[in-house]
């Protein structure tokens, strides 16, 4: 797998959350998707991005255009080093929510993409990676 | 403070976002929109989400809080202009938006507001506006 593009940004405030859907919206189009496809690439980056903010305290994202033969992808990698997840799978669910959202942000964003990894560790903080293949 | 501009439309309140909505903007809109709702003793709200690339969870959250609140006050929300891209991923994310009307333009908006804001006067027995 190549990766074409490979860059990291920080999420410390509600403008980084637009400014991630920005660097997502070019890089998908970039990568050439449908804009069907950009605008579910950009919506899970959106959720992603506000997690790692209101839940995990601020973090990164680290955005790589990818092409595997013929196939052209595009992942992101979100970390912070919050108080993490004590039940993953619990958070994964539809409408699970500790804070005032409606508890979408992680399986919603788990529907809109092809990838979709979860680690988290209680203390040390979590990283979801997302991709999404053309 | 960067705010999102309210038109007023005869007994109707128009809100078209223009831009990338931030979410400290969104919650500023809920707080503006109810406040002019009262002051303007408005009856429909139409918000244009024409220029919006896409709605996460947040925005569809404030969307149908401005819907509820609305609701409160005695006014009705349609919201208009949803892009197509926007409503597939709406859907897929689990966001069917309950309790919000919409309709495909401004013009068509404005027809279902008074045909809402008709059938509640209707069905309370006494007329609004």
């Amino acid at each position: 797998m190549a990766t074409l593009r490979d860059e990291i940004y920080p999420i410390r405030s509600s403008d980084d959350i637009v400014k991630v859907r920005q660097i997502t919206r070019e890089w998908a189009l970039m990568q050439t998707f449908s804009l069907v496809d950009q605008t579910k690439i950009v919506t899970a980056a959106s959720e992603l991005a506000r997690n790692t903010l209101e839940h995990g305290r601020g973090g990164e994202v680290r955005i790589q255009a990818l092409q595997e033969g013929p196939r052209r992808g595009l992942r992101l990698t979100f970390t912070d080093q919050g108080p993490g997840i004590p039940d993953l799978a619990k958070a994964l669910q539809d409408g699970f929510t500790t804070g005032n959202g409606m508890g979408l942000g992680l399986s919603g964003s788990k529907r809109l993409m092809n990838d979709f990894d979860i680690q988290s560790e209680v203390g040390k903080g979590t990283t979801v990676m997302i991709a999404r293949w053309k | 403070m960067e705010r999102i501009p309210i038109l007023k439309m005869g007994s109707f309140l128009l809100v078209t976002v223009q831009v990338d909505m931030h979410d400290r903007l969104a919650m500023t809109l809920q707080d503006d929109l109810t406040g002019r709702i009262v002051k303007d003793r408005a009856h429909g709200v139409l918000i244009d989400i024409s220029s919006l690339e896409i709605v996460d969870s947040f925005i569809g959250r404030m969307i149908g809080n401005i819907a509820s609140m609305a609701r409160v006050l005695d006014a009705e929300t349609v919201v208009v202009g949803m892009r197509p891209a926007v409503a597939i991923t709406l859907v897929e994310l689990g966001l069917s938006l309950p309790g919000v009307r919409t309709a495909l333009n401004v013009d068509q908006g404005v027809e279902l507001l008074k045909e809402c804001i008709e059938e509640r006067a209707q069905g309370n027995g006494h007329v609004a506006g």
